[in-house]
């Protein structure tokens, strides 16, 4: 069927797989140009192409409507896949998002350098561990099978997940966070399995990609809740996503959470790999606000680029999070901080986890600003970015200019003009 | 052999109740896994630490890193080192900004990769995990001792002539080799801001 519409419709004659491959490819392209919306309107009365699969495809493996539009974007400052083919950073479209799961296939993806995804054959792959254990050991995926199962709700998020000023969407401040039901054996599990030696320290987690991309966890942490994961959201992981096995470190930043995991060496001091060096810092204050992510919320509904058609009551919505454990509370304010209500938690609650918050909310038709901050089982309250300013002694205003060091869980402010459009207020 | 102990303890654990979550045998472990040789071991290491232990023997100069450097390394990174489409590698006089955006990990726009490093073991593990692009993997120790030489001794961190090996590249002292605070992490550890919320 010849289309005129968008790329991401566009489809060729040919055969099924062929045309369905040229299709992904052509929304990737168009995505990595910009040239896809983060929230598509189709003109009144138009009518999409329909994705026409054939029926035996969507009985073996079911696809979204193709109504719904829904789509990744790549981070503006460098495209992926880029000049070399490497995928960087892509944002998930969390205005879209409900309940507190990501669609495995909606899951952001960051990589390290930048990366081509591996096609690692299942029955090949291996897990090696071994340094500073009593019985280094090589597990197969059937092996790791064999040992008992987690399954655990966690959000992974890049330490690149900076809101700034000039970024418009919800998606373009917070799209490098999400969550997933991650199924596999507790990393303890397998060090035990090892016996790890008196004196080890930390663990050097490598990936099978070809840059081997590695990174170093404290010992503390592995033995903590780390899991080896192959299963995301009910099937195997993705391959974006490092099958057939990634390492999950929850509530730390995303590149701690190894993709393709290949190999965990049991070493008795920093190793400061590659990828750990880009996230050190000289300032101690701010290196101990690495590692773990503090808490976090944003209001996905309403936020940025979205418009609201006219005073009335509305359901405002959004995530909370924390490094730290479960979110305890999650208040709401919309007269941009002056005062606080607390909104509902509704869904499940997990530790190191995306949680949904929401309120009824009746918008009167006046300018205001909403923000949520949220608060963690540790007690820890997300920070404004002027109590950001005061901690780190600059001007109040300093950080609406200024990018946070390290990571940034400081509270989002979305402003709804009178007209009902929304924008970011930093 | 382990197994027939995985096999009583499980048949033991059963007799007690069968206590959730217990190990399956007496000294806690599953007996599942391969043992590797030390060869298999040693093929698959790569991983560098900070004070050299696992570097492979060899050795290498900047005047052999030079000649690497141009046939291996320019047509991504720029022949003086800077200017291409990969990071900045050799620091230009006078500055001048990357068109590398941002790296991933993110050391930002005109920063020099060798220089940031506090180790130069973290250099010379990076290349020869992650170098030449579609070749990673392939260079000889020699020769990542020689880029590693190479690319310090343009950065302004060693002399020309002086040789890495297993003994003097950990010795190195790196520009950067105070710049980082390691943190603390405990379970259960709050971070030091923002600080516990007030009655």
């Amino acid at each position: 069927m010849e289309s005129k519409k968008s790329p991401t419709t566009k489809r060729a004659t040919g055969s099924k797989q062929a045309s369905r491959r040229k299709f992904l490819a052509t929304g990737a392209a168009a995505a990595a140009l910009g040239a896809v919306q983060t929230t598509a309107v189709p003109a009144a009365g138009q009518t999409a192409a329909p994705e026409t699969k054939s029926l035996s495809d969507l009985i073996a493996y079911g696809d979204r409507s193709e109504y719904v539009k829904s789509v990744r974007v790549a981070v503006d400052e460098r495209p992926s896949p880029d000049e070399f083919g490497l995928t960087f950073h892509v944002l998930t479209p969390l205005q879209d998002s409900v309940g507190i799961i990501t669609p495995s296939s909606l899951h952001f993806i960051g990589t390290h350098r930048g990366s081509i995804v591996p096609d690692i054959d299942p029955k090949q792959h291996r897990l090696l561990i071994h340094g500073m254990v009593d019985r280094p050991l090589e597990f197969s995926m059937d092996d790791l099978r064999r040992f008992p199962a987690v399954s655990r709700v966690h959000f992974i998020e890049c330490l690149g997940n900076h809101s700034k000023a000039k970024d418009k969407t919800v998606q373009e401040t917070h799209g490098l966070t999400s969550c997933s039901e991650w199924t596999g054996v507790l990393l303890s599990t397998l060090l035990k399995e090892c016996g790890v030696q008196k004196g080890a320290s930390w663990v050097v987690s490598e990936g099978a990609e070809e840059v081997k991309g590695a990174g170093s966890i404290r010992l503390a942490k592995a033995m903590d809740d780390c899991i080896a994961a192959y299963g995301q959201n009910g099937e195997a992981v993705r391959p974006q996503q490092g099958f057939p096995l990634r390492l999950v470190v929850p509530g730390f930043e995303g590149i701690y959470n190894t993709k393709w995991l290949r190999r965990i060496k049991v070493v008795d001091r920093y190793y400061m790999t590659y990828n750990d060096y880009g996230h050190i810092s000289k300032d101690e204050e701010v290196a101990a606000l690495t590692f773990q992510w503090g808490p976090k919320s944003v209001i996905t509904f309403p936020s940025g680029g979205q418009t609201l058609p006219g005073p009335g009551v509305y359901q405002l919505t959004g995530l909370a999070w924390s490094g730290g454990g479960a979110v305890r509370r999650v208040e709401v304010s919309t007269d941009g901080g002056e005062t606080w209500k607390d909104a509902e938690i509704r869904g499940g609650v997990h530790p190191k986890a995306h949680t949904r918050f929401g309120m009824d909310w009746k918008w009167d038709g006046r300018e205001c600003v909403v923000v949520s901050r949220s608060t963690d089982e540790l007690g820890q309250v997300q920070p404004s970015r002027a109590e950001l300013a005061a901690f780190f002694k600059v001007p109040p205003d300093y950080y609406k200019t200024h990018g946070v060091q390290g990571s940034d869980n400081t509270i989002q402010p979305w402003r709804v003009e009178s007209d009902g459009s929304v924008h970011n207020a930093i | 052999m382990r197994f027939r102990v995985a096999l009583t303890a499980m048949i033991l654990c059963l007799c007690c109740g069968g206590l959730a979550a217990a190990q399956s045998s007496t000294d806690g472990t599953y007996g599942v896994g391969k043992t590797p040789t030390p060869e298999e071991i040693r093929a698959a290491d790569i991983t560098i630490s900070p004070d050299g232990k696992n570097l492979p023997p060899g050795k290498g100069t900047a005047k052999a890193g030079a000649a690497i450097f141009a046939q291996k390394c320019a047509a991504c990174h720029g022949e003086n080192g800077y200017g291409g489409l990969a990071p900045i590698l050799i620091k230009p006089e006078p500055p001048v900004k990357s068109s590398t955006p941002c790296l991933a990990p993110c050391i930002g726009p005109g920063s020099v990769m060798p220089l940031h490093a506090p180790y130069a073991t973290v250099i010379w593990d990076y290349i020869n995990r992650a170098m030449p692009f579609r070749q990673e993997g392939s260079l000889e120790p020699d020769e990542v001792y020689a880029l590693t030489a190479f690319l310090l001794y343009k950065n302004g961190v060693i002399k020309e002539d002086e040789v890495l090996d297993q003994t003097t590249l950990p010795e190195v002292k790196m520009p950067n080799r105070d710049g980082y605070a390691i943190p603390d992490w405990k379970p259960g550890m709050p971070r030091p801001f923002p600080n516990k919320r007030k009655g």
